[in-house]
């Protein structure tokens, strides 16, 4: 499985780790909402087909990376970074290449 | 009745020219209803289908399987059987299971090859050898045998293990399960195949469930690639399918996530190593079969998947765990490789129970652990489709647990799917 980081090209899937599920939506931190905690704990929708996924960069450039990736073929259908707003070094220099 | 096979039936139909055998199970159309449909014709489906007509005289059953029989994860485990459990609920219910495995070939009069050459699980720091004390001292507590071993005790028992000094990680000790071991595991899915076809149960190949028939909320029956077919009750044994399939019927998520765990075996060998080991200082655990290959196996690949298949990395790494065992086993060639979709559950125990819909039974969560549990999980999940309640022993196994702070985490890993 190759992952092409939008930061360093497509590297082994070795240099990635998975950081799970990327559909889930965190509470706020300050919420006492027990039963939206507990979706986002323990419930996942664990599609047969595209699944929205956290990878890091972590043997690379260390970004954290939203994936898309289907569990019946393992391609990888897009990936990119984490944040909309990702200002890291990293992603200006991703800009600049391009 | 007499045992459908034995020696005379063996020397009979020998004597008529072995024109006589019947199939071990039939090949019947799907009728229009039935009491109890089970989806997935797998280990845990047939010994469920098989406990329901033998213990609850519930014989008007289908068990419908996509594929054909034990296609699934029944034919790709590597077949260990062991009860050496950490929690009660956990120890209780795979000591039932083992209670039921040294028994099994006699009670499905079909030889399941069940060989109890035990289990021992490696420890490398004195710290993991006080952990394997404490695990070994709650089994026994429970009245599972269980007993730690020294370095040159497990010498004697594989010599081919490198316990030297000079090990990347060497051997300080080890838990060992004398009554755990392996069992043949087509002969698993056959004997309980045959078992419940010859007490009337219809087993229905090539016929994929493609959704749920409902009458408002109740789940009446499904529709199949074959037809529709009604039924009072709907049980699911699906294993890493599981998602998939509840999601036919509008249950959008389940505290399991689906991933691929791959297993490996080498050419024949002489004997070689005649127990179970695993390894403490990653994930390894290897047995050999009677016809000599090793099989063995590591972690899961990590990330989700249903294909089936995995990649290098974990080959790689579960080649390497085996080397620093076996260093002798360089040069063996490995043979075959493949993988199984294994549904992870959220704290690593398993899912027994009604619902999640009315008219609906859920058996999941098995992880990469479903096989040693096939006799009891049948067995539990019978007695709560026949009674509409659990048993004692699967009655913690429930789908609420998880939002209820109930969780049975054996190995204290948190809602992590992929640790466990």
């Amino acid at each position: 499985m190759l992952i092409t980081c939008p930061y360093c090209g497509p590297r082994d899937v070795v240099e990635f780790t998975y950081q799970g599920d990327g559909n889930r939506e965190r509470p706020d931190p300050a919420s006492q909402n027990f039963e939206a905690w507990n979706a986002y704990v323990y419930d996942r929708l664990n599609p047969a087909g595209d699944h929205n996924e956290i990878w890091q960069h972590s043997g690379g450039c260390r970004a954290h990376l939203r994936v898309v990736r289907n569990t019946l073929t393992h391609e990888i259908l897009s990936v990119a970074f984490m944040r909309s707003t990702h200002t890291s070094t990293a992603r200006r220099k991703a800009e600049d290449k391009s | 009745m007499m045992a459908e096979y034995s020696a005379f039936s063996l020397l009979a139909n020998a004597l008529k020219g072995n024109k006589d055998w019947k199939p071990a199970w039939r090949k019947p159309d799907p009728k229009a209803s039935y009491d109890v449909i089970i989806i997935g014709g797998g280990g845990h489906g047939l010994a469920t289908a098989y406990y329901l007509a033998k213990e609850h005289g519930i014989t008007n059953v289908a068990v419908l399987e996509k594929g054909w029989l034990g296609s699934g994860n029944v034919g790709r485990n590597t077949t260990a059987v062991r009860s050496n459990y950490l929690l009660p609920a956990n120890t209780r219910f795979y000591e039932h299971s083992m209670k039921m495995w040294e028994n099994l070939s006699h009670e499905l009069n079909y030889n399941v090859m069940f060989s109890q050459r035990g289990c021992l699980n490696l420890a490398h720091t004195p710290a993991q050898f006080d952990d394997y004390a404490r695990r070994g001292n709650a089994m026994r507590h429970l009245g599972v045998d269980a007993e730690l071993m020294t370095p040159a005790q497990i010498k004697r028992l594989i010599p081919a293990l490198d316990i030297s000094d000079s090990a990347r990680f060497p051997v300080v000790g080890g838990l060992m399960q004398r009554r755990a071991g392996t069992a043949r595991h087509d002969a698993v899915a056959w004997g309980y195949a045959r078992g419940a076809d010859r007490r009337g149960v219809d087993i229905i190949e090539n016929c994929e469930v493609t959704g749920f028939l409902r009458d408002g909320d109740r789940v009446t029956g499904v529709t199949t690639s074959r037809g529709d077919i009604r039924a009072k009750k709907v049980a699911v044994t699906v294993a890493g399918s599981t998602g998939r399939v509840v999601q036919l019927a509008g249950v959008e998520t389940m505290p399991i996530e689906s991933h691929v765990l791959q297993a490996f075996v080498t050419e024949s060998l002489k004997p070689f190593i005649d127990t179970v080991v695993t390894f403490g200082m990653g994930h390894f655990y290897m047995s050999q079969s009677d016809k000599g290959g090793l099989i063995y196996g590591g972690d899961i690949d990590g990330y989700n998947s249903y294909a089936q298949r995995g990649n290098l990395p974990i080959v790689d790494e579960v080649m390497s765990e085996m080397l620093a065992l076996f260093p002798g086993l360089a040069r063996v060639r490995m043979l075959r490789s493949w993988g199984g979709v294994c549904d992870m559950s959220m704290d690593g125990s398993p899912i027994i129970t009604t619902g999640p819909l009315p008219g609906m039974y859920l058996n999941c969560g098995w992880c990469y652990g479903g096989f040693k549990a096939t006799p009891a999980s049948g067995w539990c999940f019978a007695w709560t489709i026949a009674k509409d309640q659990p048993h004692e022993f699967n009655a913690p196994f429930t789908l609420d647990r998880f939002h209820r702070g109930l969780v049975i985490d054996d190995k204290g890993q948190g809602a992590n799917p992929r640790l466990h």
